[in-house]
């Protein structure tokens, strides 16, 4: 009696147990709850792995984990190009949750899909009933199948695109390029003024930093265009609850392929069903769990399993379906099953296979080859009429292989310490190669001594390069330095050349020895008939390696008066220029 | 009589909404009026100077002590303190509780064995000896070329400031304010990397001894350049003048010439061990021009040579001595 006192109404409440008798903590250790935990924790790994791909965080943690493990990624590079790069295997370890429990991964790993539900959940406003009609299925949720499709052609054609829509490669990149500057932008700000205004030491907001140690703010191309699809694709929440999931996602697509082989499902009893549809409440797949579950749209969220108030819904291992073992007349209500009277009205309880009719399969697989002859032959990207901007990252594959390989992750491009990968707009790649890593020199300049954006790259369209490999050391001597362009000067510019202005910043910063940036000493009559001596710069091919350090401290800044452009890379025999790098190239083919 | 009552609080509704519309408009006036700028000159953003202290942070001149202390020998931090001990020992630079900047050149992401950077057993040996003295802190503080990190990282220098007790520095966008440097020829105001001076008592300079195409050698005096940001690809269009200027703007209390290893060609990059010897010395001065002159003559071997123009301009404004050998030099062997 004594504790009944002192103890609040709202205590005893909590501590009340449930009304099939499980103590109260039963409702603490819902699998709806793991849930929530198991995405709280891939998302922040998720976030931590972005955060570390960065040269002082790097310390061998798996920073392109999620990529690896994403079994569209492996799937589709080994379609395009017949290989399993590096740790690509490990998309494999999805397939076990996805054949044993369906499309698990989309509702309790995937940190986009973590995202949408959160989003979904905040800006929540319509009614039971809204949300029971928004959470049915339609036709539209077809689409990623059809969207999967045309994917999987082109990577078999030799055109890898999945990473447009991929889940992950898509956050990676927004990540890379969107919400890590901006994350610095605001840091950097909050940084200035704890230290001007509040005179504080703002050493311990270099955490937050995505790029510790880099002097400028970074900037990506097109970067508003990335942060604005995540916006309106995440946005898309307000009218179509998980609308990207539903909708749009190639992997989700692959995995709901996969998962009606699935050994779990939820599982609906027919006894107890009294068809009131509150499962519709929050389903996030709208696999409608209130009749015929599809399977390969349910994530596996749980969420129908805690809002049925006849506890008729179970998740539990797949068995036939029962529609032809219900006995008697469900329209009189005298139906039974296995000697139980039947309540719901609807008998189907599973339809395994996606919504596909076998017509719009070949629609997208049409679809699909017609797009590749309709992107490669845009010529943006080939032998032919190839953009001298296209300048690629030390130790990536040949062009053709890159476009095999390359999943538009941008983790090249967020690793890159002085910012010079950027993600290519449609100018110098088109469409196939758009957000795929080229060189802006304007903004910085591939460092000599660093291979990070081959350590990260999760396909090998940037091959793992040893510095050795890059610089041409040791055993790869005899191959040389690996070149990713040449320097060229517009001498009509150049301080020296045209302005009688001494200059030769490019000569001092040529990082190679002995330096492919030499200078003549000429002595001039100058304009007020002075003789001066000038040094005046030029470039030996065989020895630029194309880093692009001249271009980006040329201080013709806005045009710069020595510039780097695609030809002469070592991976190229078409892009090659001097007759001896040809020859080199063929004697190693 | 409902009638009187709703037209009661329909006259007071109207005269509350007419309030606020009229304090609404008052309010935007006022605002308007205070914000006012009818020529422009108002919106534009106030830039504050900074002004390094009258003098620098040069000591007191001696009359007695040598102006050069040469070490050589093989252990950097037996000849680190050598060298210091010639022109009188660390005591001399370093008071207890001093905040101290240590400026070593790390311009590049290069392996310290290719001499295109300050070699860490020197930054270590001096970091040791400054704390020894009794600095508060010291502050390790560069500018590169290349990616800051990466530079601090792979030359070694984060690595031996750190463990010898000193705090790095890198530079990010935030960290320059406007310097002015009276009498400058070309940077009189310049963005200048000024969170690791703020509060600070004493600077040293510790630079290695380099070649360089366009002003021929690039020592303590040059090492200056790495304290600065901004435009600073425009400084070859008169690289003379501009290291004169650097003498002028950074008054040091100590430089330390890095004599370990030579860079003699294709500097200031490097790059290959074949462009690198020995050079096994280490200078110390609170003259940089003389410590450097030592360099060009007796570590790069260009004694037959005449000093680069940037020697004379900035021994021309008082700013030191190239004339080493007319001056007292300690030359001691250290381990």
């Amino acid at each position: 009696m004594g504790s009944t006192l002192v103890t609040p109404g709202w205590v005893r409440r909590r501590l009340a147990p449930n009304p099939d008798g499980s103590p109260w903590w039963a409702r603490a250790f819902r699998a709806t709850r793991v849930r929530v935990v198991s995405q709280a924790f891939f998302f922040s790994l998720f976030v931590f792995l972005v955060w570390c791909t960065w040269f002082s965080r790097l310390r061998g943690y798996p920073v392109s984990l999620f990529l690896e493990v994403d079994p569209l990624v492996g799937v589709a590079t080994a379609i395009a190009n017949h290989t399993v790069y590096r740790w690509l295997w490990r998309g494999l370890l999805v397939f076990i949750p996805t054949l044993l429990l369906g499309r698990a991964f989309c509702n309790w790993m995937c940190p986009y899909g973590t995202l949408h539900q959160l989003v979904g959940w905040l800006f929540n406003v319509w009614t039971n009933r809204d949300n029971m009609s928004r959470n049915r299925y339609r036709p539209a949720y077809q689409i990623k199948y059809l969207v999967l499709a045309v994917f999987l052609v082109l990577a078999a054609l030799g055109s890898l695109q999945v990473g447009l829509l991929d889940p992950i490669c898509l956050l990676v990149r927004t990540f890379a390029t969107a919400i890590a500057p901006a994350a610095d932008l605001a840091h950097v700000n909050l940084a200035a003024a704890l230290r001007t205004r509040l005179g504080m030491d703002p050493e311990p907001l270099l955490l937050l930093s995505s790029a510790p140690g880099a002097l400028e703010q970074r900037v990506f191309r097109g970067a508003w265009f990335v942060g604005a699809m995540i916006v309106g694709l995440v946005g898309m929440n307000l009218v179509i609850p998980r609308f990207f999931c539903r909708v749009l996602c190639p992997l989700g697509a692959l995995l709901g392929v996969l998962s009606r082989w699935s050994l779990f499902r939820i599982d609906r009893d027919l006894a107890k069903c009294t068809d009131c549809d509150l499962c519709l409440r929050r389903c996030e797949g709208a696999s409608d769990p209130h009749q015929a579950l599809r399977k390969s749209e349910c994530f596996v969220c749980m969420n129908c399993i805690d809002d049925c108030p006849e506890g008729a819904l179970s998740f539990r291992l797949e068995r036939l379906p029962v529609k032809d073992r219900v006995l008697g007349d469900l329209a009189k209500g005298t139906a039974t099953l296995f000697g139980e009277k039947v309540i719901s009205r609807v008998p189907d309880t599973v339809r395994a296979a996606p919504a596909v009719p076998r017509r719009r399969w070949l629609f997208a697989v049409a679809g699909g080859m017609l797009a590749f002859p309709f992107l490669r032959l845009s010529a943006a990207v080939n032998k032919r009429g190839f953009s001298p901007k296209a300048i690629r990252p030390p130790g990536s594959v040949e062009e053709a292989a890159f476009l095999e390989r390359c999943i538009k992750c941008d983790q090249c491009i967020r690793v890159c310490p002085t910012n010079v990968l950027q993600p290519a707009t449609l100018a110098p790649a088109g469409l196939e190669g758009l957000w795929t890593p080229v060189m802006n020199f304007a903004i910085g300049f591939c460092q000599l001594n660093c291979t990070l954006c081959s350590e990260v790259c999760p396909t090998g369209a940037i091959q793992k390069t040893p510095l050795d490999r890059k610089l041409g050391l040791g055993p790869y001597a005899e191959k040389g330095p690996i070149s990713i362009g040449t320097a060229f000067f517009d001498r009509g510019r150049c301080l020296p050349w045209a302005m009688e202005t001494p200059c030769v910043v490019c000569e001092e910063v040529c990082p190679v020895t002995p330096k492919a940036i030499g200078t003549y000493d000429e002595e001039i009559t100058r304009w007020d008939g002075k003789r001066v001596l000038l040094k005046r710069p030029y470039v030996r091919p065989e020895l630029c390696i194309g880093c692009g350090i001249c271009e980006h401290e040329c201080p013709v800044v806005d045009s710069a008066a020595v510039y780097v452009t695609a030809v002469g890379e070592t991976r190229s025999i078409e892009r090659s220029l001097l007759l001896e790098a040809t020859r080199k190239a063929k004697e190693g083919t | 009589m409902g009638d009187e009552r709703y037209l009661r609080e329909s006259r007071r509704h109207f005269l509350k909404q007419a309030g606020i519309a009229a304090g609404a408009a008052a309010a935007a006036g006022a605002l308007a009026w205070a914000l006012h700028d009818p020529d422009g000159e108002r919106g534009k953003e106030a830039r504050p100077e900074l002004e390094l202290p009258k003098g620098g942070f040069a000591v007191v001149p001696s009359a007695v002590l040598p102006a050069l202390g040469v070490a050589e020998g093989q252990d950097a931090a037996r000849m680190v303190r050598a060298a210091v001990d010639a022109v009188g020992g660390i005591g001399r630079f370093v008071r207890r509780g001093d905040v101290v900047v240590v400026k070593p050149n790390v311009a590049f992401e290069r392996a310290a064995a290719l001499g295109a950077t300050t070699n860490p057993e020197v930054v270590r040996a001096l970091v040791s000896l400054v704390r020894e003295a009794g600095a508060r802190e010291v502050r390790v503080a560069d500018n590169p070329i290349e990616s800051p990190e990466a530079c601090f990282v792979r030359s070694g220098v984060q690595r031996a400031a750190e463990e010898a007790g000193a705090r790095v520095v890198l530079p990010s966008a935030r960290d320059f304010e406007t310097l002015r440097v009276p009498g400058a020829t070309w940077i009189e105001r310049w963005p200048f990397f000024a969170r690791p001076f703020a509060g600070a008592d004493r600077v040293i300079g510790v630079a290695p001894v380099k070649d360089h195409n366009l002003c021929r050698a690039s020592m303590t005096t040059k090492n200056w350049y790495g304290l600065l940001g901004g435009r600073r690809n425009q400084f070859h269009q008169d690289i003379h003048g501009i290291i004169s200027d650097l003498a002028l703007m950074m008054r040091p209390t100590l430089v330390v010439l890095d004599g370990t290893r030579v860079l003699f060609r294709s500097g200031p990059t490097g790059g290959s061990l074949a462009d690198v010897r020995p050079g096994n010395t280490i200078v110390a001065s609170t003259d940089s021009l003389a410590a450097d002159a030592y360099g060009w003559d007796e570590l790069l071997g260009r004694s037959g040579e005449p000093l680069p123009p940037y020697f004379a301009r900035a021994a021309a404004r008082g700013l030191g001595n190239p004339d080493w050998r007319a001056q007292a030099v300690k030359k001691v062997h250290a381990g």
